[in-house]
């Protein structure tokens, strides 16, 4: 837990995590070549186009996240319990604001790319699908880092090497699907 | 925000005087505060999203690709989403050791060669995982690729984004430390999302090849 760890003890700690996310990354992809996922993608025109830019900023924001508590916990100016620590609430609330804002801007930059290549997209249906997307990954990423990150650490885990898988597994699983989400609620109002 | 300035403090807050006894320090309340976190990390995940779109183009311009090969789409994700475990676990440790204080970049530096041993040894150990995963996947979704073929792809493009990772994670754990950036919020978000890009162009400048 001070930093000084050798090759063998990071391997030995982040390795478990790590395939763990990789069953999880290959789920995500067998739910991106599904049939559904297939059909979503030729109805919505830009849902590739902005499929790595939404699947990055869930490892931005939530990744962000988990580092400044690791840190945060690190140096003793914040406590591993749920309590509303004003600092933790502060870190929260700021990653939701993030995590809302860059989907909104992902969907307007994908329909200025449509536009600008030629293509025909709708404003609308990306925005809503982005706002959808966005929301459910936030509710699910936040509740779940923090569970994570507080009772690893009481349990002598260094969450240093733990954040990262966690929030890249999650991210792209439920990034994914969240996506397939989206797509269907903005399918069924439209 | 909740946190104007001039509020008092909350009563649930532990240490109160922590903040106080160092103003400038990164102990300092006012790294933790809304208005802070956001204004640093928007025009970041902006820029990024831009950057993104990069990617996003290229997976749009191999679509039919991706469809023909139903491995390449399964790989896609784990491919990715490995790098950014380890560009995370990297940045992440560096910059406790940074805050810590026993941070120097160097490969003399024990703390850094077991960084970088530990990334090679995980990056062989599950890309080539992810190959053999990908390919049976692939095969029960009608895919016709080899097993060597898919190994050989996961393997090549995995070890030479590695080396991208470890190197990305170094020079922006230094540089964001140097223009005075809170290293937390900025090199996760970059080193990610620079492995995100250079894994879609790795990938497919090794799929180009090898396909």
């Amino acid at each position: 837990m001070d930093g000084h760890e050798s090759a063998r003890e990071i391997y030995r700690q982040a390795l478990p995590v790590v395939l763990v996310s990789l069953v999880a990354g290959l789920f995500a992809g067998t739910i991106l070549g599904s049939e559904t996922m297939r059909s979503g993608i030729e109805s919505v025109p830009g849902i590739l186009l902005l499929l790595p830019a939404f699947l990055a900023t869930r490892g931005g924001v939530y990744g962000s996240l988990g580092a400044r508590l690791s840190t945060g916990l690190h140096q003793g100016v914040i406590e591993p319990t749920f309590a509303l620590d004003r600092r933790l609430t502060n870190a929260i609330v700021a990653s939701f604001i993030n995590g809302m804002t860059v989907s909104v801007f992902i969907a307007v930059i994908t329909y200025l790319t449509l536009v600008i290549l030629g293509g025909r997209g709708s404003l609308l249906e990306l925005v809503g699908i982005m706002l959808v997307a966005g929301f459910l990954s936030a509710a699910l990423m936040l509740s779940v880092l923090i569970t994570v990150i507080f009772v690893g650490y009481r349990r002598g885990l260094n969450p240093d090497n733990v954040i990262g898988p966690v929030v890249t597994t999650l991210g792209d699983v439920f990034g994914v699907f969240f996506l397939l989400v989206g797509i269907y609620v903005v399918g069924v109002i439209t | 925000m909740t946190d104007a300035p001039g509020e008092p403090r909350s009563s649930t807050e532990p240490a109160t005087s922590d903040g106080l006894d160092d103003p400038g320090g990164s102990t300092a309340i006012d790294e933790w505060s809304v208005q802070r976190i956001v204004r640093t990390m928007i025009p970041l995940l902006a820029a990024l999203s831009v950057l993104q779109l990069v990617s996003g183009t290229v997976l749009e311009s191999f679509e039919r690709t991706l469809l023909q090969y139903p491995a390449l789409l399964v790989l896609l994700p784990v491919q990715i989403g490995t790098a950014g475990n380890l560009a995370s676990i990297t940045c992440s440790r560096l910059t406790t050791q940074l805050y810590l204080g026993t941070y120097e970049p160097r490969l003399s530096n024990p703390d850094v060669r077991a960084n970088v041993i530990a990334v090679f040894a995980l990056a062989g150990t599950v890309f080539g995982l992810v190959g053999v995963a990908a390919w049976a996947i692939g095969v029960a979704l009608g895919g016709s690729l080899a097993l060597a073929r898919v190994l050989l792809i996961a393997l090549v493009s995995g070890m030479l984004l590695a080396v991208l990772v470890v190197v990305a994670s170094v020079v922006a754990v230094e540089v964001s430390y140097r223009v005075g950036l809170n290293p937390d919020d900025t090199t996760i978000p970059i080193v990610t999302n620079l492995c995100d890009v250079a894994g879609v162009l790795i990938l497919f400048a090794v799929v180009g090849v090898v396909v």
